[in-house]
C-alpha cells in the first residue's frame, strides 16, 4: 500500500493530477445538476402562478 | 433531421436517454480508474504514465467540444436552428473545463518528465489559445443581452477559432516542440503498448460520455430557463 501511494517517486505529481481532475469533474456534475433542479423549480413556480 | 431536433422533441428524447447515458458514464469511469491504477509503471515514465490516462482524454474531449461548438454554431447561423445555438452555448463551459484539466494534468506530467511545468511551444501555446477561445465565446454570450445577436456574434467567433484545431493537431509536426508527436492514431499503428492503450481508451470513452451527458443536462436547463423567461414575460405583459 505505501508503495502504491508513493507512485514510484512521482506521488507529488500523480495524485494532484487525479485529485484536480476528480474535483473538476465532480464540481461540474454538481453545478450542472443544481442548475437543472433550480430551473425546473423556477419553471414550475411560474406555471403555478400563471394558472 | 432538424424536425427531430425541436426543443419539445429534444426534451422527450433526452429525458429517456439521460439515465442510460449517466449509468454508462459512471460504469466507464469506474472501469477506467481501475485500469489506470492497475496498469504497470512505464519503463521510462514510471508511474507518471497514469497521468496520461486522464490528460489525453481531457485534451481529446476539449478539442471535440470545440469542434462540436463550431459545428452547432454553423448550423445555428445557416439554418437559424434555436437548438443548435443552445447546444453551442452549453458546450463552451464544458470545453473550457476539459481544456483546463488537460493543461493542469499535462503540466503535472511535464514537470517530472520534461523538467518544467510549462513551455511556450506550439502545442502548449495553441492549447492555451483554445482555452481563451472558449472563455471569449462565453464572455461574448454574456456581454450581449439580445439572445439572437449574441448567438450570431459568438458563432462567428467559434467559426474563426476553428483554425486553431489543426494548429493544435499538427503543431508537433510543424514546429520543434517538447511535446511528443502522434503516438496513437498514426500510420503503422500505435507506438503505445496495449497494456496502456486499454485504460486510455476506456477513460477517453468515459470523458466523451461525460461531456455529452453534461451537455444534454445543460441544454435541458437552458430550454427550461428560456421557457420560464418567456412565461414570466407573458405574465408581466
Amino acid at each position: 500500500m505505501p508503495a502504491f501511494l508513493a507512485m514510484g517517486k512521482y506521488a507529488a505529481f500523480v495524485w494532484p493530477a487525479f485529485g484536480i481532475s476528480f474535483v473538476g469533474i465532480v464540481a461540474a456534475v454538481a453545478l450542472t445538476l443544481r442548475a437543472y433542479s433550480r430551473a425546473k423549480t423556477r419553471l414550475a413556480a411560474i406555471e403555478r402562478n400563471a394558472k | 433531421m432538424f424536425s427531430y431536433a425541436n426543443p419539445k422533441r429534444f426534451m422527450e428524447l433526452s429525458g429517456r436517454i439521460l439515465p442510460w447515458l449517466g449509468a454508462a458514464t459512471a460504469i466507464l469511469f469506474a472501469v477506467g480508474v481501475y485500469l489506470s491504477f492497475t496498469a504497470p509503471a512505464d519503463y521510462q515514465q514510471g508511474a507518471t504514465v497514469r497521468i496520461m490516462f486522464i490528460h489525453v482524454p481531457a485534451a481529446w474531449v476539449a478539442m471535440m467540444a470545440y469542434g462540436f461548438m463550431a459545428l452547432a454554431s454553423l448550423i445555428g447561423l445557416v439554418n437559424r436552428h434555436p437548438l443548435a445555438d443552445v447546444a453551442a452555448k452549453q458546450a463552451a463551459p464544458l470545453g473550457a473545463l476539459f481544456t483546463v484539466l488537460a493543461l493542469i494534468t499535462g503540466s503535472l506530467w511535464g514537470r517530472p518528465m520534461w523538467g518544467t511545468y510549462w513551455q511556450w511551444d506550439g502545442r502548449l501555446t495553441s492549447f492555451l489559445l483554445l482555452l481563451f477561445l472558449f472563455l471569449g465565446y462565453i464572455a461574448l454570450w454574456n456581454a450581449i443581452e439580445n439572445e439572437v445577436r449574441a448567438a450570431k456574434a459568438a458563432a462567428i467567433l467559434a467559426l474563426v477559432g476553428v483554425v486553431n484545431l489543426p494548429i493544435i493537431e499538427f503543431s508537433v509536426q510543424w514546429w520543434t516542440t517538447l511535446h511528443q508527436g502522434e503516438s496513437i492514431f498514426r500510420k503503422g499503428g500505435p507506438l503505445i503498448s496495449a497494456v496502456f492503450l486499454w485504460p486510455l481508451f476506456v477513460m477517453a470513452a468515459a470523458y466523451t460520455l461525460l461531456f455529452f451527458t453534461l451537455l444534454i443536462v445543460r441544454m435541458r436547463t437552458e430550454i427550461l430557463e428560456r421557457r420560464a423567461r418567456a412565461l414570466a414575460l407573458g405574465a408581466n405583459a
